[in-house]
């Protein structure tokens, strides 16, 4: 068990190194972050003082060890866009995504695995096939589009649902949530949507063909054959082993549905990280930059070390293996 | 030309009794979604004889003719059946031209993952042990990132490797690699596990005994085998590419509004939302939509008829 | 007298009962966030814009870009190189100190602090001279006619709280590795609005000052700000009704804003002239087929581009009218324009094509073009227009347009003017054409700092001499021959290519008022909320 633990753990390290080595590296060599800090009127001697301060000039190398060595005190430096500890805006957006990630994830759950048992069950429905449909729709319309459209019909022509931001937040200590106001909530909905209709489709199809994988099975024919109630067979046993892989495989995506929602902030004018991060791209704010792909990884990587331990303990021929 | 006259009826024959044409007959929106698609990719293939403008020949552009709407409009112009943008150019031409652009990102860099995925795949699966987990690991660190913000860095470093203005000639390439490096996993992982239900079977083991090479093995014998789901995952990943090309053009760092893709079209038509002129941002809209419906409902049929278990 | 002060107290209370009645919020919304909140730490329209509803310069300008007493009362040309300025008495800063001489002194002395922005400005000054509390001598290294104007975007600040917090520095973008920015994340100025709570890039919140030293139209008790960077979106909360005011609102949308229920278009000539430059000093062009000389140094090549361009053309299609095409690099608002000189050149395809033969260039030359795409109203759709509008006379223009950040990173001068052909667009900040005259007209110069966005580096010594001329001269008739000489020159030469004046472009709700400034400043001292 140790040995395993510890073996995963040298290997989380590992990723963080690279992606860390990637996230400072790769954008290193982006644009000039200098150029983006100065006025009109600065002159060449003062930009040429202020590369050589932010230690732009020294070696790669160098730069990267201080970057790592800060990185692991939770310091990314300051950004040299808003002039503000990156972590401290990081912990400020942190909230934002989070509940906006959280809520489309539980909405596309909500709907998509009754949908997915549904169209297992019942293959040649009429109802079926409109969810199938719907969920090819779903795959085949890009989420920027939706949200526009959300947008045009709901914000501009009914004037019913805010079109950005984030509306009324209410602080909870360090946490700022959006739950607890009438303004917050509304703010919610269109963002949520948008980002959930694609991970739902995603669930339609991975419920529906995982149900229907596990109804071929010959424990489910042995309990055809056994006379257990059709009801009991479908939403007790094969549901039970359906929703196990489901569950694992959207808990591995919730790293890229936190990531994925850069489209939909980026739309709605969400405040969260994804918006931080594009602002971050366009204007070559390093630091940002390279903190939040790491949070990215960080979080994939911890909720991988949670499931590798969670299979250990669950799948005897695990332990006997290592 | 004789033997092609003698093969051809033949191999007609052969596809016609199979299983794949069956399915496809009996599947009437297979049927719909092939031929709009091969209507845009020849749409998009043989652009410059079908388009009645170039709008990249920007010497025939006329800025006065900018904003017309659509021939069948009060004030559209015969000459533009779509109706014009904001630099006047033809909204139909630039769609058959940009569904090209579209298209070729998408179906390179489906390629350029395939190869990848594929080779990777192959290799894990015969070698297992180490490298077999290393190469896994790899791709479970790659799939944490989701291929907009991989395309997003792979673009930033393109930005900062080359030379200062040659990124707009490259675009199309960069994001060609962009697309391709983000979505080789889903090959390599299927191709493993068929390798490895493959790798135990007798006709493997006895090409083992007979010394063939290890790559004469893999190649020729155990390729061919898992060809299917590869189509499969080809042929709704394309959908994918064009979709994440367009978001790309959207965000802005795809290729540049000078030789404009779907989505690149899609985002310059979005400022004028409001203002009424619909038809330059509507119009590629639909043309993606049902570019990627048509792609996603065969890859869908597709995967269905492959897969015996399932009817 | 005495009588007269009570009925202007009692007159104060009233409007602020009845503010505090009603309790208006307003909501507006830019393009981006102010990077930094410190008064000197910056020299950008927007950053001074938004900061001048919490500082004050001596001077400031009203609804019409006209000069006015802000913190100094009156002043006084008392010698060509001295001034003398009353400072006004009974101003309060947010945290209750008093205004004073000392504050004037330290807040010149920090603008020219190592991470100030605005030295420009704090250089004009070579001394300033206590004479009583509220009595200050500035001395000029030179005659300088406009000394008030340099003074609008000057900001005072406190001296005792810029100590107290260790603010007495400009804040340096330096400050990047250090936590040293108080000044950058606070603000204590003498304006009617206090800033109560800043999240960079999301929102910022203010409330009215109780103490402001004047009366000012505004109702406007709590201010939120949010930036909002996608113009669809921006657009769409206007029209919902979620913000009250918003800019910039793409041309095109105007008609949608006079169709749509509640809401309303806010227009107008912005002071902002958008241009081309062209590369007249290398030997060879960095972007361009013609190789082992430069075609951009031939006058005739710069004219034929200059009669390619359909101004007209660009200003319909593109600009929806909003635009003016112009033939000067200054708008009417900035002092010394004159409209006799602001013909546009004759857009004459056959005379372009003609004046390119002639050069030598029948079949025309490649031609590389830099461009921003979030800098000005419609840039880069500018940019496309003008690469089809000179494909016509046969240069065929590759584009490569970019955010600003990149843009400028590239085209100035730390980076060599590293372009061929760009698009720029500038307001004098001193509302003169000085201002113009020396940053962009003036051959480029590090050892005077002139010429420092001529990033096509054109360059004639008659107007280097003109621009020194300009600066010291008092009289006005002479300065104006002067200013017109120079654009003469510059006309003749084809030196730049000026497009139009861009439009100001606003939203606002039904029921706002406000003023708007030439500037595309928005000035919350003039912001009505009507039930």
């Amino acid at each position: 068990m140790f040995k395993f633990v510890s073996m995963r753990l040298l290997q989380s390290i590992i990723v963080m190194l690279v992606v860390g080595l990637i996230a400072f590296g790769l954008f290193r060599f982006v644009g000039d972050p200098v150029n983006n800090m100065v006025g009109q009127d600065t002159t060449l001697e003062e930009r040429e003082a202020l590369t050589e301060s932010l230690g732009l000039n020294d070696p790669f190398v160098v730069q990267y060890g201080r970057f790592v060595a800060k990185a692991v005190q939770g310091d990314f430096g300051m950004s040299y866009r808003l002039r503000q500890p990156v972590s401290d805006l990081i912990a400020e957006r942190f909230p934002a995504t989070l509940e906006l990630s959280l809520v489309s994830a539980f909405l596309a759950l909500l709907l998509g695995v009754p949908m997915g048992i549904y169209t297992a069950l019942k293959p040649k429905s009429l109802f079926s096939r409109g969810f199938m449909t719907l969920s090819l729709m779903g795959v085949s319309l890009p989420t920027f589009l939706i949200g526009i459209l959300l947008i045009l019909f709901f914000g501009v022509s009914l004037r019913w649902l805010p079109t950005f931001g984030r509306g009324e937040v209410v602080e909870l200590g360090w946490w700022s949530s959006g739950f607890f106001t009438a303004s917050g909530l509304k703010s919610l909905i269109m963002p949520a949507i948008t980002l959930a209709i694609f991970q739902m489709t995603l669930i339609v199809r991975l419920v529906r063909a995982e149900m229907l994988e596990v109804l071929r099975t010959d424990y489910i024919k042995f309990a055809h054959a056994r006379g257990l109630s059709p009801r009991l067979i479908n939403f007790s046993i094969a549901l039970r082993n359906t929703l196990v892989p489901v569950i694992t495989i959207i808990g591995l995506q919730v790293g890229s549905i936190i990531a994925f929602a850069i489209i939909t902030e980026s739309v709605f004018q969400w405040p969260g990280m994804g918006l931080l991060f594009i602002q971050a791209v366009s204007e070559v704010d390093i630091p940002v930059m390279a903190a939040y792909l790491l949070l990215i990884a960080f979080v994939f990587v911890v909720i991988n070390l949670i499931v590798d331990i969670l299979y250990f303990v669950v799948d005897p021929r695990l332990r006997v293996q290592s | 030309m004789s033997d092609i006259s003698e093969q051809q009826p033949s191999f007609l024959t052969r596809l016609r009794d199979s299983d794949l044409w069956w399915s496809f007959i009996h599947s009437p929106g297979a049927i719909i979604a092939s031929v709009l698609t091969i209507v845009i990719v020849a749409g998009a293939l043989f652009a410059g004889l079908v388009a009645p403008h170039n709008p990249f020949d920007l010497a025939t552009v006329d800025l006065f003719d900018a904003l017309l709407p659509p021939a069948w409009e009060a004030e559209g112009n015969s000459s533009y059946l779509l109706g014009t943008d904001d630099q006047g150019r033809d909204v139909f031409s630039t769609i058959l031209y940009g569904s090209r652009i579209s298209l070729i990102v998408g179906f390179a860099s489906v390629a350029l993952a395939a190869v990848i995925g594929i080779t990777v795949g192959l290799i894990a699966g015969y070698s297992g042990g180490l490298l077999d987990s290393f190469l896994m690991r790899v791709a479970d660190i790659q799939l944490s990132f989701p291929a907009i913000l991989i395309a997003l860095l792979i673009d930033g470093v393109a930005r900062g490797i080359l030379p200062r203005d040659a990124h707009d000639e490259v675009a199309v390439y960069v994001l060609v690699v962009a697309i391709g490096l983000s979505f080789w996993v889903q090959y390599a992982r299927t191709v493993r596990s068929s390798v490895m239900v493959e790798r135990n079977k007798e006709y493997v083991q006895a090409g083992q005994v007979i010394g063939l090479p290890n790559w004469i093995i893999l190649v020729r014998h155990i390729l061919p085998n898992v060809l299917g789901p590869v189509l499969v995952i080809a042929t709704i990943q394309l959908a994918l590419a064009i979709i994440t090309e367009a978001t790309l053009s959207f965000l802005g760092v795809g290729v540049p509004p000078t030789s404009p893709s779907l989505g690149t079209l899609i985002r310059i038509g979005n400022d004028y939302l409001f203002s009424g002129e619909w038809w330059i941002t509507i119009f590629p809209g639909v043309a993606l939509v049902v570019l990627v419906l048509s792609v996603n409902i065969l890859g869908d049929w597709l995967r269905d008829a492959l897969n015996p278990k399932l009817r | 007298m005495k009588m007269r002060n009570l009925l202007a107290a009692s007159v104060c209370v009233l409007a602020l009962g009845s503010n505090a009645a009603t309790a208006e919020t307003f909501k507006w919304a830019f393009q981006g966030d102010v990077q930094s909140l410190d008064p000197h730490g910056l020299n950008e329209t927007f950053t001074l814009g938004y900061l001048g509803n919490i500082y004050e310069g001596l001077t400031g300008y009203d609804a019409d870009l006209q000069l006015q007493p802000s913190l100094a009362e009156s002043w006084e040309n008392t010698s060509p190189t001295t001034w003398v300025f009353k400072l006004r008495q009974g101003v309060k800063f947010h945290d209750g100190s008093d205004f004073t001489a000392d504050d004037v002194i330290f807040s010149w002395k920090r603008s020219l602090t190592e991470g100030s922005d605005m030295k420009g400005y704090g250089a004009k000054m070579a001394d300033i001279k206590k004479i009583d509390d509220h009595t200050v001598e500035l001395v000029t290294p030179a005659p300088n006619p406009i000394l008030p104007r340099e003074l609008v975007f000057l900001y005072m600040m406190d001296q005792g709280w810029s100590e107290k917090h260790g603010a007495s520095e400009a804040t340096s973008p330096k400050a990047a590795d250090s936590t040293a920015t108080y000044a950058a994340q606070n603000a204590n100025g003498t304006g009617p609005f206090i800033l109560t709570e800043r999240q960079p890039d999301v929102r910022s919140k203010f409330t009215r000052f109780d103490d402001y030293w004047q009366d000012i139209p505004t109702n406007v008790t709590e201010v939120e700000f949010t930036p909002v960077s996608q113009d669809a979106t921006r657009v769409a909360a206007l029209i919902s009704g979620e913000l009250d005011l918003v800019y910039p609102i793409p041309v095109q949308d105007w008609a949608r804003l006079e169709e749509a229920e509640g809401v309303r278009p806010l227009t107008g000539p912005e002071a902002r002239t958008i241009f081309l430059g062209m590369d007249q000093w290398r030997d060879e062009l960095l972007y361009s087929s013609v190789k082992g000389k430069n075609p951009l140094k031939d006058k005739r090549v710069r004219e034929a581009m200059a009669h390619a361009i359909d101004l007209n053309a660009i200003d319909e299609k593109i600009m929806r009218g909003a635009a003016v095409p112009a033939g000067m690099m200054i708008a009417p608002q900035i002092n010394g324009f004159d409209e006799a000189m602001n013909q546009p050149y004759d857009y004459n395809l056959e005379k372009s094509k003609q004046l390119l033969a002639e050069a030598g260039y029948p079949d025309g030359f490649e031609l590389g073009m830099d461009c921003p795409n979030n800098r000005y109203v419609n840039d880069e759709k500018i940019c496309q227009a003008v690469v089809g509008l000179l494909a016509r006379a046969g240069i065929k223009v590759d584009l490569n347009a970019q955010p600003k950040s990149k843009y400028f990173a590239k085209v100035s001068p730390q980076n060599g003017n590293d372009t061929s052909f760009y698009l720029l667009g500038w307001t004098p900040g001193t509302i003169d054409v000085h201002n113009v005259l020396f940053n962009l007209m003036s051959s480029f110069d590090t050892e005077v700092n002139s010429g420092q966005f001529n990033y096509g580096r054109y360059s004639n010594p008659r107007i280097d001499a003109i621009t020194q001329e300009v600066e010291k001269e008092t009289d006005t008739t002479k300065r104006q021959a002067l200013i017109a000489e120079a654009f003469k020159i510059m006309r003749d030469d084809v030196g730049y290519l000026p497009l139009h004046q861009q439009p100001l472009s606003w939203g606002v709700r039904e029921g706002v008022t406000v003023a708007q400034r030439a500037d595309n400043v928005l000035d919350l001292r003039s912001v009505v909320i009507s039930k």
